[in-house]
């Protein structure tokens, strides 16, 4: 009989389990919601440092800091990194640790399969960033053989022809696996969503950022399975010379542009839709006032979500769609301004006559709206196909997008960790030192993205490793290396904030004294999440005159919990994936290749049967 | 657990054996049509129409009855059709934008 | 270790193991349906090489689209099996599914050399390259259907496939549907409607 790698808890009171191998074999969803945490939070750095040696490569014209072609690894990966790496997987942390609380579940419903997502994207992150290093192991003269392709690999400049190297490869089989990994979560966060809500949490009394990542989560495992082929296709022409993307045997390079893009634009959704989710979680706390509007902001995020899959080809517009398509696309461009606008006066409809308190939370939240606006502007202005094709390629587009996901996701994202620190480490981040993160980060943020609006227009393009003094943006560019060093700043204070404040005073269940199910639990949560599953009456519980009674929530659970215990098999399946990929890379020794990717199926193969055959119960 | 099990089970309507067989031969005949048509050259000019309707068919026979989707909760239902819908569209746009029509 | 009967309250009373399946299934329409998509994009503009006309044997593949739709009714047959605690039948029904499936593999094999053989290749033409593509995934599919369908009725001879277990058989029979139902659509799609009309000039 299969035995599971921790016993699971019997008696009256479950503790959460400690030592390494307790994290190793988790399958708890607030134990996940940390890894992904520090895991996202690590790479999140990486590609910060990727973009710094940009901007100082960037920061005078005719620098050499870096060669070309480091260049376009170091830019490649930011990308790749920041959106697959980093954004995405610092909102599944709060995906993880905070949807079953905001929905009265004790986990979510498939835990297993939740450590599996972890494992295959901490895996996946290692392999990618692995390239760095392992050029010698295959056969190249250069140390590194990082992705060099753009974060949206173009054919073909990626076909062998172009890119004989190894760089496009680990490009390709890393997407893959960092999709198998969004792809298992979507799952279990749909199903989670609908079928593991307390009695009581009607679908339209489910808090915003629930109803947020519920969206997103129908996003990825619609979108995704798009990349897939896209890359599937791409990985068959570099390794076995098929014919999708080789325009002497008629194939077309822009299929890759509109698959890529038929997955690439529902991606920038699910990359900010979880941050507006935590925004209007922060707003309503900090104005003590509910959310404005609350059902027009769920139908706004469901819009958006529909609407986004309708859009994508505004990202080609200067590849001679034809003047119907391009009518079309710039109409549905336009169009999904609409919801996301409505969501922006329903955000500031809940601050105005609110009573409110400029805590760091709500600081990176109203930071959040201001960013997010101008990010929306410039995204408006693509919109128009004979705009876009003066600014399309330019830094102008490099400016919109870094509003919209550093103004906008990433600045929702530290809301959502100054908001949710007490109850996720049981100690609040330091107030003094959240400001001056803050006001550091919006100032260094204006500074490095502003100028790009000017130097885009200019008519300086992307993707470049240097430029002349002729094209007159140097003074631009300076600028904006600046503010991506006060950037960096920044960052290193939240760091310092981290530290500070480990040995800060409890802050109790409700440091907020915010209205929804997560605050009822302790800080942090007990393993079992809630003493005793409520029963929920309205939106935001814990507010209005029906609001929750504390004591409904004894602090000792009245009859026994059963906690489930962990597993190996979900690590274990993730290693045998990844060992297939290693073997993948290495296609040109083919019997080696071949031999790792065989004994990576075994180890797969034997995870699932493991996995699937070992007593384990919710 | 404190909380109330109500894992309902609906008295579902449920396809009987007979029911099974019958679907069996429908699409047995159905693909005897295709083939048919395929075969026959007097109805080339409406063949993508017709066999596009009869696939159709059976399509929906299997996901209906043999996938159960028709006697079943309505959320399974939606949780199919949506990114169906969506997958159909997507194809259907390409096929626009690759100027096949 | 002894447990009372876990009842888990769920929202729907439905099984969250369906409710994921069903999410699943959906992904794979979008998965599908690139795959179908790139292939009907890119038909009739092969440059060389043999084309659908030349080589598609339908009176093969009616075959095992019939093998494959039989495999179908067997597999609803072996749920209904399992579902009332019919051990025999229940073997019987998954054996002849997944031996249906075998067979299914075994067509595509066959048809997969004669073409090489015929000189179209997987990286001959646009159409190899598709074709063997989008078949290829429905392929994989299905292989691993069938061992997914083997695992059910080694489960059966060890005794641990009564009626309490029939949630995973009929799992495994919305899989195995689904990919019949993507084949519905390959074989009209790509060997009945040879050719989409060609652009115009």
């Amino acid at each position: 009989m299969a035995t599971t790698a921790m016993p699971h808890s019997e008696t009256a009171v479950p503790t959460a389990p400690a030592g390494l191998w307790s994290w190793v074999t988790t399958t708890d969803h607030k134990r996940i919601g940390i890894l992904y945490g520090v895991t996202a939070f690590f790479f999140f750095l990486v590609g910060g440092l990727e973009a710094l040696v940009i901007r100082l490569q960037l920061g005078a014209p005719g620098n050499t800091l870096v060669s070309a072609e480091f260049y376009n690894q170091l830019f490649t990966m930011h990308g790749t990194t920041m959106v697959f790496l980093a954004i995405m997987p610092l909102s599944a942390a709060f995906f993880n640790f905070i949807i079953p609380l905001q929905i009265g579940a004790r986990d979510v419903a498939f835990p297993r399969l939740n450590a599996f997502s972890y494992w295959v994207f901490l895996l996946g992150g290692l392999f990618m960033n692995a390239s760095f290093f392992v050029g010698p192991l295959l056969g190249s003269d250069a140390l590194s053989v990082a992705p060099n392709g753009g974060w949206f690999g173009y054919a073909n400049l990626t076909s062998t022809q172009y890119s004989p190297g190894p760089n496009i490869d680990f490009w390709v089989l890393g997407l893959q696996i960092l999709g198998i990994a969004s792809l298992a979560a979507g799952f279990n966060f749909i199903t989670t969503i609908i079928n593991l809500r307390a009695p009581g949490m009607k679908l339209m009394r489910m808090p915003v950022f629930t109803w947020m990542s519920f969206v997103t989560q129908f996003l990825i495992v619609t979108a995704f399975p798009v990349i897939t082929i896209g890359l599937v296709f791409l990985m068959f022409d570099r390794v076995f010379g098929t014919n999708f993307y080789r325009v002497s045997a008629g194939g077309d390079v822009l299929l890759w542009q509109h698959l890529f893009w038929l997955f690439g634009h529902p991606e920038v959704y699910i990359l900010i839709l979880p941050a507006m989710g935590i925004v209007s979680e922060v707003l309503p706390t900090f104005s003590r006032k509910p959310l404005f509007g609350y059902a027009v902001v769920v139908y706004s995020g469901v819009l958006i979500g529909v609407v986004g899959w309708g859009v994508w080809a505004h990202h080609m517009f200067s590849t001679g769609l034809g003047p119907i398509a391009d009518s079309v696309f710039s109409a549905s461009t336009m169009l999904i301004a609409v919801p996301t606008g409505v969501k922006i006066f329903n955000w500031i409809a809940t601050m105005w006559g609110g009573r409110i308190t400029f805590a760091a939370p709500m600081l990176f939240a109203i930071g959040f709206i201001s960013l997010f606006v101008i990010g929306g502007l410039s995204g408006v202005m693509h919109s128009s196909p004979p705009a876009d094709l003066q600014q399309t390629d330019t830094y102008f587009v490099v400016a919109h997008f870094h509003y919209v996901l550093f103004g906008g996701a990433i600045f929702g994202l530290f809301a959502g960790m100054y908001y949710w620190w007490p109850k996720i480490f049981g100690h609040t981040l330091r107030e003094g030192l959240g400001k001056l993160h803050f006001w550091l980060m919006f100032i260094g943020m204006n500074l490095t993205f502003f100028p790009m609006h000017f130097s885009g227009l200019l008519g300086m393009p992307r993707r470049i490793y240097t430029y002349g003094p002729e094209l007159g943006v140097d003074t631009f560019n300076l600028i904006s290396t600046v503010g991506a060093l006060l950037t960096g700043v920044a960052l290193l204070v939240f760091l310092a904030n981290v530290i500070a404040s480990r040995r800060g005073a409890a802050p109790g269940a409700n440091p907020w004294n915010a209205p929804t199910l997560e605050w009822a639990t302790d800080s942090p949560p007990p393993v079992y999440n809630f003493s005793v599953i409520p029963t929920v009456h309205a939106a935001n519980p814990l507010w209005g005159k029906d609001r929750m009674d504390p004591a409904v929530l004894p602090a000792t659970p009245p009859a026994p919990i059963h906690v489930p215990g962990g597993s190996i098999w979900p690590l274990c399946t993730a290693l045998g994936i990844i060992i297939m990929a290693i073997g993948a890379v290495m296609h040109h020794h083919v019997a080696l290749s071949l031999g790792t990717a065989l004994f990576g199926a075994a180890v797969t193969v034997v995870g699932i049967y493991k996995w699937a055959f070992e007593p384990f119960e919710v | 657990m404190s909380e109330q099990s109500d894992v309902q089970h609906t008295t579902e309507a449920h396809a009987s054996t007979r029911t099974y067989l019958i679907i069996a031969a429908v699409l047995t005949v159905i693909t005897i049509v295709e083939v048919g048509v395929f075969y026959l050259p007097a109805l080339h000019g409406v063949l993508p129409p017709t066999l596009l309707i009869l696939s159709a068919a059976k399509f929906f026979l299997v996901v209906g009855f043999y996938m159960h989707l028709r006697y079943d909760h309505n959320l399974f239902r939606a949780v199919f059709i949506l990114p169906l819908a969506i997958a159909t569209a997507v194809i259907v746009g390409l096929l626009f934008l690759f100027r096949v029509f | 270790m002894s447990h009372a009967a876990v009842a888990h309250h769920t929202s729907t009373g439905l099984d969250s193991r369906k409710i994921a399946f069903w999410t699943f299934i959906g992904s794979e329409c979008l998965l599908f349906g690139s795959l179908i998509a790139t292939y009907l994009v890119y038909q009739g503009r092969s440059v060389s090489g043999p084309t659908t006309h030349e080589i598609l044997n339908i009176p093969l593949t009616s075959l095992s689209t019939f093998d494959l739709l039989m495999s179908s009714l067997c597999m609803v047959l072996a749920l209904a099996a399992v579902q009332r605690g019919d051990r025999v039948w229940a073997r019987v029904w998954l054996g002849m599914t997944a031996f249906l499936g075998a067979i299914f593999l075994g067509f595509q094999v066959y048809e997969f050399q004669h073409f090489v053989h015929e000189g179209l290749g997987f990286t001959t033409n646009l159409f190899g390259s598709t074709f063997f593509t989008l078949t290829g995934f429905h392929g994989a599919h299905v292989f691993v259907g069938v061992l997914w369908l083997l695992t059910l009725l080694a489960r059966s001879f060890q005794g641990k496939l009564g009626p309490e277990k029939a949630l995973n058989v009929e799992i495994a029979g919305l899989y195995w549907h689904f990919v019949d139902v993507v084949w519905i659509v390959i074989f009209t799609v790509v060997y009945l409607i040879q050719t989409t009309p060609l652009p115009t000039a």
